[in-house]
């Protein structure tokens, strides 16, 4: 069925307690029917799946957003202006830790997980902590990174070429600072509540949108800074 | 402390914007009187400002769209008013940069805050009813998508009495949009208006796909869904696919006209053409999500009112699925005349002239599907049948402006003006008072008056043809769009023809604004009793109207498209014995709250309040963390309410023991 | 024949999915995450490597490679996308975002290439043609 519930032609059926008096009518109409059955009358659809197809949706979206960017980051790039390049900005090396930074996290992220499934909801926060932390160094190098080309005259607003990088990796930024928050909060609800079904689902959809932002990273170091250093 | 923002931004001096501000403002603060001399306000707010309910949300949508509908033809009628009126040595009476704000006001309300909203509301209205569901998926995202679209719509009329609007069209082009160009803040209404809107309608595209493809009733396949179903999700999915595109677009422009950026100025490396392409590759499937969910509409009508089962359900599918596909590769034909060359414009004129095959396809369809029924003219089919013609013509138009050379010579004339009128409101505008007339009874439970909306209707198909079919004329003849005066007297007096259509539209809609007040006043001589009404085929027909909160007592089982007709040819009785408790979500305020703060958040961005931006958008973040610790949301409808109610609508089986 | 047939079944109690969540449960294992991180990590090297010792010929090709290989990699062993009927409408809806992101990065670079060639002389061209 497509929905996760069960319909049951004949044979025995499992009852709720306190239905038995309906029950018992409605079974005894089946067997004289002898057909299938036309309605349901309880009915459940599965929420967990529900809930993980539809934050998938919207990370499809997402990634549409981020390929607006990079469309515009493909095209602009060149537009130097007369001003630096990136192969004269990128510094490389820092990428690469950054990189590192995002890709380890993603692999806690993945312990988390596991950690979740396995029920043990202490672990399940420690190595969400492991990788908020993570997650927040990649950010901070990066603070550092434009703080240091805005100081040298290398700003957003000085060419369409630096408008396109900053917009395309502060918003990459900007969606991990929502992981982080995201990330905060249901260590908070995990601490106080358990591994409820509500958080379970919640850290599943966090888990998709940790690794999502991976993924939208390797297009950004590749597109963006080692492309950028080999033109 | 305010920002930009001073009292001199009212325009006291300006007598026309402020007569149409002392009317908004009067309207507003008589239907304020009116809720609270009715004692009404705790009623409002627990039974329909913070449902959660679709079947209330999209009644609420539908009114936001009715409202928004007239104020976006105010704006049509001052227009053509002023056209008539404005050749040669008369001036009109609306100044260049006022009729620049009236033209950009009418596109950006008739395509965000009445088309959008009418068709959002009407899936909403029916969607989960066609499928056998109790809710969409997210039924709080729900209640949330609405008041941001709400907030988008209130900020374009905040504009009208605070500052101006913006005078760079619809789609507001740059550079004319950029900061040196437009340094008012005109443009910045625009965008947050768009922005928080934006949000809302993709937030609606996730959660009707994540609804049509788990929430179906069982047996229902996705080849047994009916055809207005598939054409939703077909849209929902151009929703999600392009929304986000243009709030990138519209985010690179704020960018540059906030933090002094360069994507599409003039300098420095920016590329307006850029800004064309992108909110194109927007623009063109947004088309396609306004008509798709429409054809779908006119795919429920046509099979009821011949009596006869849809003609070509498969290719009809395909069909769609189609036209949702090839309007992602046709957006370039907006801007042929830019420059991109013969290769360029031949691929995309080719592509263009493709998609007009599937929609063929389903006209056929729609056709032969009446031929040899026992067609019936109730008001939804004349709608329908207006449609089939008056569309086709303007099908016709777009082929022709398909070809690049014919473009370069129409491009951005009244012809084209009179193209998309002719598709939009041939084929949506009809298409929504067709759904509209159609669903009534389920929706409100009770009949709308035929023979007013009959006179309804002609007035609206008479007076569409006799508004537009000269700007075809004037198009050819070389007039341009967004014209406030003109000196060639050939044109005069098409242009006073085409302002006489309008008055026969204005006339068609105060009918129906009549016929929605004469229907409340009889509703109790055309009572919906048996919930279906038009001896309709699919599955919302199968529940009282209006249908009660939790939709179906009973899920049914389906065999076969056209579920319910399908269901009473095996003679399967609606009435129950059995009833069990029912899961329901609770209503919730967090939607309202969360878009009132992405309001605030908007309306500072335009007047650049910054502290108050910030504040805003802590309150959108603290709401939303306060309702993820809000365990409090569901509850159970106890089995013997749900008995109490099914027995109101009589659809309680006497027990035989 | 009148009669409604029905069926009333009783399900377990909702917190009875016990330590099993749908989504990313059925495919995560620690074994796929080890692989997955270690591919992805010489995914990540490589490409690095080749521009910092600044290799010459075919690398944008190499690193556009391995950024989608690498891609693949995250979206298999992390996000534990496959064929299976619980990730049916996740693949298609993955394949489908592809697609279309195709057609926008593609399309605009093609577009904006033949705009900026014909209507902007004296500016620099960008790299498709």
């Amino acid at each position: 069925m497509s929905n996760g519930s069960v319909v049951v032609q004949g044979g025995s059926l499992a009852l709720k307690p306190g239905y038995a008096d309906h029950a018992a009518d409605a079974l005894r109409d089946l067997r004289q029917s002898g057909d299938a059955v036309d309605f349901e009358v309880e009915h459940h659809h599965d929420v967990a799946s529900t809930i993980q197809l539809g934050f998938w949706i919207y990370l499809m979206s997402d990634c549409l957003l981020f390929s607006g960017l990079f469309a515009t980051y493909a095209v602009l790039s060149g537009h130097t202006a007369g001003g630096p390049s990136g192969s004269q900005l990128f510094d490389l090396p820092s990428v690469l830790v950054e990189t590192m930074f995002l890709l380890f996290s993603s692999f806690t992220c993945g312990l988390a997980t596991l950690a979740m499934n396995a029920n043990k909801a202490r672990a399940t926060v420690g190595w969400f902590a492991v990788t908020f932390l993570l997650g927040l160094g990649f950010l901070v190098m990066e603070v550092r990174e434009f703080a240091h080309m805005v100081s040298i005259g290398a700003g957003p607003s000085h060419s369409a070429f630096l408008s396109s990088f900053f917009t395309l990796v502060a918003t990459h930024g900007l969606h991990v600072t929502c992981g982080l928050i995201f990330m905060a909060v249901m260590m908070v609800a995990v601490l106080r509540k358990g591994l409820t079904d509500t958080n379970r689902a919640r850290l599943n959809c966090l888990s998709l949108f940790w690794h999502f932002l991976d993924i939208i990273w390797v297009g950004v170091f590749s597109l963006v800074y080692l492309f950028g250093v080999v033109h | 402390m305010f920002g930009k923002l001073t009292l001199s931004a009212i325009p006291f001096n300006i007598p026309i914007v402020m007569g149409a501000v002392a009317f908004m403002v009067l309207g507003v603060i008589a239907v304020l009187g009116i809720i609270t001399y009715l004692g009404k306000w705790k009623y409002l707010w627990t039974e329909w400002l913070t449902s959660v309910d679709h079947k209330k949300i999209g009644i609420m949508y539908l009114i936001l769209a009715t409202v928004m509908l007239l104020r976006g033809f105010a704006d049509a009628l001052m227009m053509r008013s002023q056209q008539a009126l404005a050749y040669g040595s008369n001036m009109g009476y609306l100044p260049p940069e006022h009729f620049d704000q009236v033209f950009s006001a009418h596109g950006t309300i008739m395509i965000f805050f009445m088309a959008m909203p009418f068709i959002i509301g009407l899936m909403n209205c029916i969607l989960p009813l066609q499928i056998g569901a109790r809710d969409v998926a997210f039924p709080m995202l729900n209640n949330l998508s609405f008041w941001l679209t709400a907030g988008g719509a209130v900020l374009v009329n905040v504009s009208l009495a605070i500052g101006n609007f913006s005078r760079t069209g619809w789609l507001a082009y740059p550079p004319l949009s950029e900061l040196h160009y437009s340094p008012g803040v005109g443009v910045d209404y625009y965008i947050w208006a768009l922005q928080i809107s934006g949000i809302g309608t993709t937030l609606t595209g996730v959660n009707f796909i994540a609804t049509i493809l788990k929430m179906r009733a069982p047996g229902m396949t996705l080849m047994r869904m009916p055809v207005f179903t598939w054409a939703s999700l077909c849209a929902n999915i151009l929703i999600v696919a392009t929304f986000p595109i243009l709030t990138v677009t519209l985010g690179l422009l704020a960018l540059d006209r906030y933090l002094g950026m360069h994507f599409f100025t003039n300098s420095m490396g920016g590329d307006p053409m850029m800004y064309l392409n992108l909110i194109w590759i927007w623009g063109h499937p947004e088309v396609y999500i306004l008509m798709l969910p429409l054809f779908g509409v006119y795919s429920e009508i046509v099979p009821t009112f011949s009596g006869k089962r849809l003609f070509g359900y498969t290719s009809m599918v395909w069909a769609t699925m189609a036209i949702a596909l090839l309007s992602m590769l046709v957006w370039l034909h907006h801007f042929f005349t830019m420059g991109s060359g013969g290769n360029v414009n031949a691929f995309f004129g080719i592509t263009t002239m493709i998609i007009s095959v599937p929609t063929g396809v389903k006209i056929f369809n729609w056709i032969f599907t009446m031929y040899r029924g026992r067609v019936r003219f109730d008001t939804p089919m004349l709608w329908t049948v207006g449609f089939l013609i008056t569309f086709t013509i303007g099908g016709m138009s777009g082929v022709l402006l398909a070809e690049p050379p014919a473009d370069f010579v129409l491009h951005n004339s009244l012809f084209l003006v009179a193209h998309f009128h002719n598709v939009i409101i041939g084929g949506v505008v009809f298409g929504v008072f067709a759904g509209v007339a159609y669903w009534f009874p389920k929706i409100f439970g009770f009949r709308l008056n035929e023979r007013i909306g009959r006179w309804a209707f002609w007035c609206w198909f008479i007076g569409f043809y006799v508004a537009f079919m000269p700007l075809y004329a004037l198009g050819l003849m070389g007039a341009t769009r967004r014209m406030d005066h003109y000196d060639v007297a050939a044109w005069h007096p098409l242009f006073i023809v085409a302002a006489i259509g309008s008055g026969i539209i204005f006339l068609g809609i105060l009918l129906q604004l009549v016929q929605v007040v004469v229907s409340i006043q009889q509703r109790e001589l055309t009572r919906d009793t048996t919930g279906d009404v038009w001896n309709g085929r699919t599955l919302e027909w199968s529940v009282p109207s209006p249908a009660p909160a939790y939709n179906f007592a009973r899920i049914p089982v389906v065999r076969d498209v056209d579920a319910f007709w399908d269901m009473k040819q095996r003679g399967v009785d609606l009435k129950s014995a059995t009833f069990v408790p029912i899961h329901m979500p609770r209503n919730s305020a967090t939607g309202f709250i969360m878009a009132g703060f992405a309001f605030v958040v908007a309306f500072a961005m335009v007047w650049h309040i910054w502290w108050l931006a910030i504040a805003g958008l802590a309150g959108v973040l603290v709401t939303l963390i306060r309702h993820a610790f809000n365990d409090d949301r569901d509850y159970h409808l106890g089995a013997d309410e749900v008995r109490r109610i099914e027995a109101m609508h009589g659809r309680v089986q006497a027990r035989s023991m | 024949m009148n009669v409604a047939n029905e069926s009333v079944v009783g399900h377990a109690p909702h917190g009875a999915h016990g330590g099993h969540a749908h989504g990313g449960g059925h495919g995560a294992t620690h074994k796929s995450y080890l692989i997955g991180f270690l591919l992805a990590i010489i995914m990540t090297a490589i490409p690095f490597a080749l521009v910092m010792e600044h290799a010459v010929a075919g690398t944008p090709l190499v690193i556009a490679f391995f950024a989608i290989a690498q891609i693949v990699v995250h979206v298999t062993y992390f996000l534990h996308v496959n064929g299976s009927p619980e990730q049916r409408w996740n693949l298609t809806a993955l394949l489908y975002t592809a697609v279309v992101v195709c057609i926008i990065i593609g399309g605009s670079l093609w577009i904006m290439y033949h705009l900026d060639l014909n209507m902007m002389p004296g500016m620099p061209h960008g790299r498709v043609p």
